[in-house]
Parts: structure tokens; sequence; C-alpha cells
């Protein structure tokens, strides 16, 4: 049997989260002073060898992030942390921040020298009342031991930490909608590009990544980029925080290496089926995420092998259902939660997520039939996907494509 | 607390405007602002009325109308909907005696909806204030309102 490989996850439940002192004795912060014992650029370097790709769901290879940002004109730079987690299903940002704070703070001040940064703001969303008060105590903590503030470790480098709440908009997630909402505005989405590492926060150059991406910065540092890339699959290196929820035993979060199958996360870390009941589908990835059945149950975990089979890894989510559950009410309540998080900005998106749903209810009427339904719905998805203008906007394509391939007799 | 000692302690930058509502509301005991506290923000961050107005609506913590005591928030994701969510909304909605997005005439109780709360683990879940109830059923919804109703007659 296959065992967890911790990396974001490896303090977890070891120390106290209200204790700095507790994660420092766990070697924790060791890798800043490593860090801030080598130039900007062998930071930069490193990440961009280590293959880490962000952990939020679009994977992007967060190395070249940082060497857009470096790149960028412009003496004053930022570092956002997104930490308005709200794919549904996902979880694991939260158990992060509640159980080991200081993981975020450190992968954090790396990522700021090595941009050279002064000034780091952490975007968390309103409910996560818990989160919010351990990041308070953890950075309060950390400026009065000097690892947040003037002459880090004497080295000369200076950054301090800001937090910033949400106030309930899925949204918000999305990294240019996000920095919106922390310039103290409404959340709507900016036309990209330009890319947040040519101008973010402020119109400025800004390093955005997600708690999960920036929490395996230190290890990085700390291991070196070839152990970190020797680990997982070739394309997506490294490990995964899954957040597994559903018809399953044990429901919870479980971290391993890329690679690892739907099924050994199940079966193996989940429990398997509960009362015995016969797997029926998965949804990856969250909302935003695609629908699978049995025959994915032995592809490897990671973005592209994924991807082949027409489905997403997004944030790690896995929903599991049973043959009891509803593929078409699944459907329904994965549209009703996008028609209400869309801002409204954009038309395809502000018309387009009712009428989606107008085509659902037309079959439960049975004025339309499901074959009918599923072909018009890819229809309408589809030039939603293509005239929207944030992610939004072009997720609803992702749930309905991948049920047309998997579950189109079901539906 | 008066809301300007609560605004003050705040830099005056617009990018405060989200932490500066959030303390604004959760000083008010009904959990919502007042078109009073909208114009002393607005003031205070040297910006329009209408702006902070437009930010009120667009997100879904702030409220312009009286809440109660207690806002209940019911997850609406779709996997607390597939843990039968919905059959605890309505269980909710009749102790409670009202409908989504009301408040109980003696401003005690609010029930509103949230997106996907974090804690899939443990579907079906809902927030009162600030702390998360989960593994909800029946049994578990109608202890926790009778303690908060017990509490309340202390």
């Amino acid at each position: 049997m296959i065992s967890e490989y911790r990396i974001a996850l490896k303090n977890i439940d070891k120390y106290d989260p209200n204790q700095i002192d507790d994660y420092i004795q766990l070697g924790g912060y060791e890798a800043i002073k490593k860090a801030l014992g080598k130039k900007p650029e062998e930071i930069i370097e490193s990440v961009l060898n280590s293959g880490l790709r962000g952990r939020g769901g679009a994977g992007f290879s967060t190395g070249l992030k940082n060497k857009f940002t470096n790149q960028s004109e412009g003496l004053e730079k930022y570092v956002v942390c997104n930490a308005d987690e709200g794919e549904p299903g996902t979880f694991k940002d939260r158990i992060i921040m509640e159980k080991d704070p200081h993981i975020l703070l450190e992968g954090m001040i790396i990522s700021a020298y090595a941009i050279q940064a002064s000034k780091a703001y952490i975007y968390i969303r309103g409910e996560y009342t818990e989160s919010i008060e351990k990041l308070e105590v953890a950075i309060n903590q950390a400026r009065e031991k000097g690892i947040i503030g003037k002459n880090i470790f004497n080295s000369g480098f200076n950054v301090d930490f800001e937090i910033k709440l949400g106030a309930g908009s899925y949204l918000c997630g999305e990294e240019l909608t996000l920095i919106e909402s922390l310039e103290g505005k409404r959340g709507n989405p900016r036309i990209k590009p330009p890319f947040p590492a040519e101008k973010g926060l402020f119109g400025k150059p800004t390093l955005i990544n997600n708690v999960e991406t920036f929490s395996h910065i230190p290890y990085i540092i700390e291991k070196g980029a070839d152990h970190y890339k020797s680990l997982g699959t070739e394309k997506s290196p490294g490990t995964k925080v899954f957040t597994i929820s559903g018809d399953v035993i044990k429901p919870g979060y479980y971290e391993t290496e890329m690679g690892i199958t739907l099924r050994q996360l199940i079966y193996d870390f989940a429990g398997g089926m509960k009362n015995d009941k016969e797997f029926y589908a998965a949804i990856l990835g969250g909302a935003a995420g695609t629908f699978v059945n049995e025959s994915v149950l032995d592809t490897p975990m990671g973005y592209d092998t994924l991807k082949e089979k027409g489905a997403v890894l997004g944030s790690g989510a896995i929903m599991v259902m049973s043959k009891e559950r509803s593929i078409f009410d699944m459907t329904q309540s994965i549209l009703e939660f996008f028609k209400h998080e869309s801002c409204g900005k954009c038309v395809p998106c502000r018309v387009g997520m009712p009428q989606l749903l107008l085509l659902m209810d037309r079959v439960k009427r049975n004025e339309l039939g499901r074959v009918e339904a599923l072909d018009l719905l890819l229809y309408e998805s589809e030039y939603m996907a293509k005239s929207s203008l944030c992610p939004l906007g072009q997720s609803p394509i992702l749930p309905i494509k991948s049920i047309k391939q998997y579950f189109e007799k079901q539906f | 607390m008066d809301n300007r000692d609560i605004i003050s302690k705040f830099e005056q930058r617009k990018d405060n405007m989200l932490n500066i509502l959030h303390a604004v509301q959760n000083n008010n005991p009904n959990n919502y602002l007042t078109t009073e506290d909208l114009k002393l923000v607005a003031e205070y961050l040297n910006t329009t009325y209408s702006s902070v107005y437009g930010v009120v609506k667009y997100y879904s913590m702030f409220s312009l109308k009286p809440r109660g005591k207690y806002v209940i928030r019911v997850c609406k994701s779709p996997l607390c909907h597939m843990m039968d969510g919905d059959n605890l909304m309505q269980e909710i909605k009749d102790i409670i005696g009202i409908g989504l997005g009301e408040t109980t005439d003696d401003l005690m109780f609010s029930i509103e909806s949230s997106e996907c709360l974090g804690h899939c683990a443990h579907a079906p879940v809902m927030m009162i204030n600030e702390k998360v109830y989960k593994n909800l059923d029946s049994f578990k919804i109608k202890n926790v309102f009778q303690s908060i109703k017990l509490n309340e007659q202390k």
C-alpha cells in the first residue's frame, strides 16, 4: 500500500499553530536563512527547475511566474497569496492556514525575496474565520521575532505582510478579480493580458500564487530542485493535496506524489465506498471541474494525464458519487452555483447561465429530451466559453463536456 | 464602540475598504451596514457614497438590512446538496419559521445560503455567525437551535 508524501502538509498536527517557537523547533524558517544566503536569481532558478506548477487549479509553472515578475520593470513589486479558496469540494488551503500558517508565511517571504518585493498580501475569504485568526497570530509572532519586517536575519531585506478579507464572492478566487477586490473594489474581472506579473496590484508587477503552491517553496529551497523534481511524474512533479468528499468511508485531505491513481485515492486512502455502494462517478477539480466514470480510476493523477482523458486535476477536489446519485441533479446544482456567482459584467455569462438552467428546467417539465438537452447545453456553454471574459463563464463547458463524454446515457 | 474609532484604526487607503466594512458591520448588533455607515466609510476613504454602496451590494457577506443576532449560513455547494443539504435547509426554515434571505421579527435569526464553506469532508455543513456546524442531520439541527434558544432564555 502506498503512503502519503507530505510537503505542504508536513507539519500538520505536529505543532501548535499559535506558537511560532514550536514551528522553529520543527526546523521552520531555516529555509529562509538558506534562501537569504543566495542571490534572488538562484531562488528563481531553483523554483523553475523544480517544475512546480500552480496548485490552485490552472497548473501554470510557478517558476515562470517568478521569472516574469522579476523581469518586469519597476522598483515596487508585490507578492499576493490567493487564499480565497471557494471551489466546491476543496479545503486544502484552509487546513494549511489553520494548522500550519507559518509554512505559508515562509514560502511567501522566500518568494518576496526572489522577486525583491517588500510587501506581501494574503487575500483570504471572509468565511474562513479560523484561518484568519491563525494567520493574524502567526504574522504578529513572526513580526515580533524579526522574521517579518525590516532587515530579516540581518540580510538587509525587508518585507511586511497584510491580510485582506474577501466578503463572499467565488469569482474573487480568479487572480485578476482577486486583485480588483484587494484594491477595495467590486470583484469584476479584468481583461487579460496584461498578466499580474506585468501589471497586477496597484498596476505594479505582482506574483500571485495559491496557498498550497507557496507552501512547497520552503521544501524546494531546503531539499533542492532536483530532489523535488524526482517526485511525482515528469510533467507534474512533486506532491498534491487531494481533498476527497462524498460517498467514501474516510473523506478528508491526503497529500501524495502526483501520478497516484483515483482508485488508490478512493480505496487505499479514503477507505473505499461508503456502505459498500458501487462507485458511479467522481467530480474532479470542483464545480469548474469534470465528471469521470470508472474508466478513469486507473489514470495517473497529473495535469496532462487527466487532460488526455478530457478531465482536469484542478484544485485537487474529488467528489465521489455512488450509484444512487443522479448526474442530472448534480449538474443542476453546479449550474445554479455558477449562475449565483456570475458577476454580470459580461453578457455571455450573465445571460448564458440562466439559459443553461432553463434547459435543465425544460427537461424536468418533459418538454425536452435529455440527449437533445445535453447537446444544447454543450452548444450554449461552448459559446459562453469562447466569449466570456473570465474563467467563470468559461467553466460550465468543463462539467458539461465531460458528461457528454462519460455519462451521455445516464444524464 | 463608536464606528469612528473602529474606522480610524485603518490606514486611509481605498484598498482597506473591505476590511473596514467587515469591522463596521461586525460592530453592529444586527450584522448590517446603515446608510450612515456607508457615508462614514466614503468620507474616511475620500471616495463617493455610490462607490461604497456598489462594493457593499456586490459582496454577499455584507447586508444593508438588519439581520438576526444569529446569522445562519447554510452551505449550498453541490457536494452539500448531494449530502442532503436541501432537506436540512428546509428543516432549518421550518424550525425558525422564516424563508431564505429573511430575518425573524424579533431580530434573532437570519437564514442565508453560502457558497462552499470548505468543510466538504463533513458535509452537510452550516455556519452560525463564526462557528461551523458539521455532519448535520435532523437530530443535530434540532439540538443546535434548542441550545441557542435555551441560552437566550437565561
